[in-house]
């Protein structure tokens, strides 16, 4: 099947004009969402990836992040990883996993009303920290926990 | 495209649970073809937004190592059974996808 063909398709009638623009490489898709944080994607250490995104790297660790994860993951390609911030004024969410090669994987902006508290699945390369930093009324607090990952889920 | 996501949302007590599934390659762009020994093309979502009544509940930047087929769990306050959520997708090849579902 060409897959290429079927995503500009898709693209197309997705987006109409826009996705032919895309499509045909007229506007690169990384100009498209200036938003996405790049340079954070792209930083490759936990201490510059957090800098980049959030502005600073200087954390406090808090005893009211909960994080939960496995402590062995037999397939790093799912890692199922709960976060749960009871600082009061959780504004986002930064996950991170130290040993990816980008270790910044997702922040979750909270907005009016959402609560600290975000579920989700995330890939693992190595037996890495799972870094937590959670920004609150202006400042960063951070949790983190070791995951052994026997089986990598990145590359193949 | 029209139905990559899942969603569910479910209010107990003021405050509304949601779950999501979305269906998506979730390209790392750094695993190879056994075949070819080149690269399959990075090709993840990078943004992922969530609405209620107009307001943004929850707005996400992910990264590569968010696995196939994400799932995604939340909660907030201040919506009651009936009203719509609005969840929505944007990857790094400009594809995008959107749902609405009833809170129940």
């Amino acid at each position: 099947m060409n897959t290429k063909r079927r995503s500009f398709i898709k693209s197309s009638a997705a987006v109409g004009a826009f996705g032919v623009a895309v499509g045909a490489g007229l506007i690169t898709p990384r100009a498209v969402m200036a938003a996405w944080p790049k340079a954070a994607f792209a930083s490759t250490d936990v201490n510059s990836a957090i800098k980049n995104a959030l502005g600073s790297s200087d954390t406090t660790a808090s005893s009211e992040i909960a994080l939960k994860a496995p402590e062995i993951a037999e397939n790093g390609a799912v890692v199922p990883i709960t976060v749960t911030s009871k600082i009061a004024g959780t504004e986002s969410i930064t996950l991170l996993i130290s040993k990816n090669a980008s270790p910044l994987t997702a922040t979750f902006k909270m907005g009016k009303g959402a609560e600290g508290f975000v579920s989700t699945r995330v890939k693992m390369s190595k037996t890495s920290d799972l870094v937590v930093v959670v920004k609150a009324n202006g400042k960063l607090y951070s949790a983190k926990k070791e995951v052994k990952v026997t089986i990598g889920g990145c590359g193949g | 495209m029209a139905k990559s996501i899942k969603v569910r949302a479910k209010v107990k007590g003021g405050t509304t649970t949601v779950k999501a599934l979305i269906s998506h390659a979730m390209e790392t762009g750094m695993r190879k073809n056994k075949k070819t020994g080149k690269k399959f093309p990075a090709h993840f979502i990078q943004e992922v937004t969530c609405s209620h009544n107009g307001n943004t509940v929850l707005s996400a930047d992910w990264g590569a190592a968010i696995s196939k087929n994400p799932y995604l769990s939340f909660k907030f306050s201040g919506a009651k059974a009936g009203d719509t959520l609005k969840m929505s997708w944007v990857d790094n090849k400009g594809e995008s996808d959107s749902v609405e579902a009833k809170i129940k």
